[in-house]
């Protein structure tokens, strides 16, 4: 018994501890990003870099999500012969809810698991050391010009999930089943509304871009430097991102459309 | 001030695990001073905390008279520009060419044009014999280069303080005498004060005006590469001779072999 209360007790006191630790390094983070504007370039490589090389996996994903949003959502409609509003049903499940989410977990797994690993062996490999040893703060040059890139690339890559799901979704629907091509795009067009629906998935992207993106180097920051523990770290990128970006989606959703 | 580096009392431990104990440590001014001892003796930790990684429990740290205090970053930092560290493996960025790890330290902390840096660099890289390696990735040059390539990062601001952890660990021969003639000529050219962590006896000897001992995270014995040859120090004759047996035993203590193998109960 007494074991079990000391087992719970040191996870408690590690919990708060690790808490504490990551706020301190996202405020240390975020106080040190001010230098960035001076130095841009150091952000607007690494938006090449985790954007750039995610375009493809995101925009792939996001055609064959509109194409089962096409295929689903027309099954269901024909039920009530609503197929008309399948342009609508697509656009709004893309742009309040799958862009934003999907996006979100694929960024975990490519560029989240990426920046972990990356960090990680920086530090593995005494880098960060070497960097505090020049007297540079590896917080503000290699985490902070990361975590604003991800912040950055994470609407844009969503915008563009949508956008090609929204494609996808066209071409099963009005290409391939023959739903009338001016009702696809003018329920679409009468029925999203900019604010309540593009704007929302807009801001849920950017919350998630900073939720994955701070996870992501924060487990690099922190990993053991080990083979194993920048393994252990990766891994809990992609587990700590996903379930947190599912989390803030429920909450996000019941607070924008309530 | 004739020393640069002042260690005065220092304790220092990891957890319960005491690593250095009323360290008293003095390294003059345009001096190499070469600090020695067995693995785990706790060399490296002596480095780390005269750059502020680490903090001593006790006792203090002073360069140039400046107390070295981790939670003081600001004045941490800027005593961390007059100093260079050569890493173990030379820790270089690997996302950046030979050139681009040597400017990083004067484009961080300068705001020469990228003309003056280039030539800088190329000097830097000139006095460690990889001028014409400047565009190469670390993963393209040996483990040698890749140490040389660190030494010219480490003086690229010409920082009074040059600090070496184990800078011949895994080089052959020819390039540990390169290193150790580098690293004596660097120090002499540039006015700067050398610390050398290492457990080679000869390239050590042959480049320090000083050596500490150090064993168990004490001071075992101290005095110039001559006395050191010449001491009686049954430590120091162990470790000098390189004689597997001595005040540092070849086998983790522990239970004897007989136990284990359970001869004393047949008996």
């Amino acid at each position: 018994m007494i074991r079990l209360l000391t087992a719970i007790g040191r996870w408690t006191r590690e919990s708060i501890t690790n808490v504490g630790f990551a706020t301190r390094v996202l405020l240390q983070m975020l106080r040190s990003s001010g230098g960035l504007l001076r130095r841009f370039r150091l952000v607007t490589t690494q938006v090449h870099f985790i954007g750039n090389y995610s375009l493809l996996l995101i925009a792939v994903a996001g055609l064959f999500v509109g194409f089962v949003l096409g295929l689903q959502g027309y099954y269901t409609l024909n039920k009530y012969g609503s197929e008309q509003a399948l342009g609508l049903l697509v656009a709004l499940s893309l742009t309040r809810e799958l862009g934003p989410v999907v996006t979100a977990l694929l960024f975990a797994g490519r560029a989240g698991t990426s920046l972990t690993a990356e960090i990680g062996l920086m530090k593995a490999g005494e880098q960060l050391s070497a960097m505090e040893m020049m007297a540079v703060d590896p917080l503000q040059r290699v985490l902070a010009p990361r975590f604003w890139a991800g912040v950055i690339a994470m609407p844009v890559l969503a915008a563009i999930f949508s956008a090609v799901g929204i494609l996808g979704g066209y071409v099963v629907g009005v290409l391939l089943i023959g739903v009338d091509q001016g009702a696809f795009w003018s329920q679409m067009q009468g029925g999203v509304d900019v604010v309540n629906d593009v704007l929302n998935g807009v801001l849920k992207s950017v919350v998630f871009g900073i939720a994955v993106t701070f996870i992501a180097v924060y487990q690099g920051y922190r990993a053991q430097p080990t083979p194993e523990g920048v393994a252990r770290a990766t891994t809990r990128t992609v587990v700590m991102a996903s379930l947190t970006v599912l989390g803030l989606d429920f909450l996000l959703t019941a607070l924008m459309f309530s | 001030m004739p020393n640069l580096v002042e260690i005065r009392d220092v304790h220092f431990r990891y957890g319960d695990r005491p690593i250095l104990s009323a360290l008293d440590m003095a390294f003059p001014r345009g001096k190499v001073v070469a600090v020695m001892g067995g693995s785990g003796s706790g060399k490296t930790t002596i480095l780390r905390l005269i750059g502020g990684q680490l903090t001593p429990q006790s006792g203090a740290i002073a360069i140039g008279g400046q107390r070295v205090d981790p939670a003081d970053t600001a004045t941490l930092y800027a005593l961390r520009r007059r100093m260079g560290m050569l890493f173990q493996h030379g820790a270089l960025f690997t996302d950046m060419s030979v050139y681009d790890n040597v400017a990083f330290p004067l484009r961080e902390h300068t705001d020469l044009p990228e003309m003056l840096i280039r030539d800088l660099v190329l000097m830097k890289l000139q006095t460690v014999g990889l001028r014409n390696a400047a565009q190469l990735k670390p993963a393209e040059i040996s483990g040698g280069m890749a140490r040389r390539v660190a030494l010219a990062r480490a003086i690229a601001l010409d920082p009074e303080l040059i600090m070496y952890d184990e800078p011949f660990a895994g080089l052959d021969p020819i390039s540990m005498g390169m290193t150790a003639n580098l690293i004596r000529k660097l120090n002499d050219a540039l006015g700067s004060t050398s610390i050398l962590v290492s457990h080679d006896v000869d390239e050590s000897f042959a480049i320090a005006d000083y050596v500490y001992f150090l064993s168990k995270g004490a001071i075992v014995a101290q005095g110039t590469p001559d006395e050191m040859m010449a001491s009686a120090d049954p430590y120091v004759k162990q470790f000098v001779r390189a004689e597997p047996d001595g005040p540092v035993p070849f086998h983790y203590p522990g239970r004897s072999l007989a136990e284990d193998l359970g001869l004393g109960a047949r008996g």
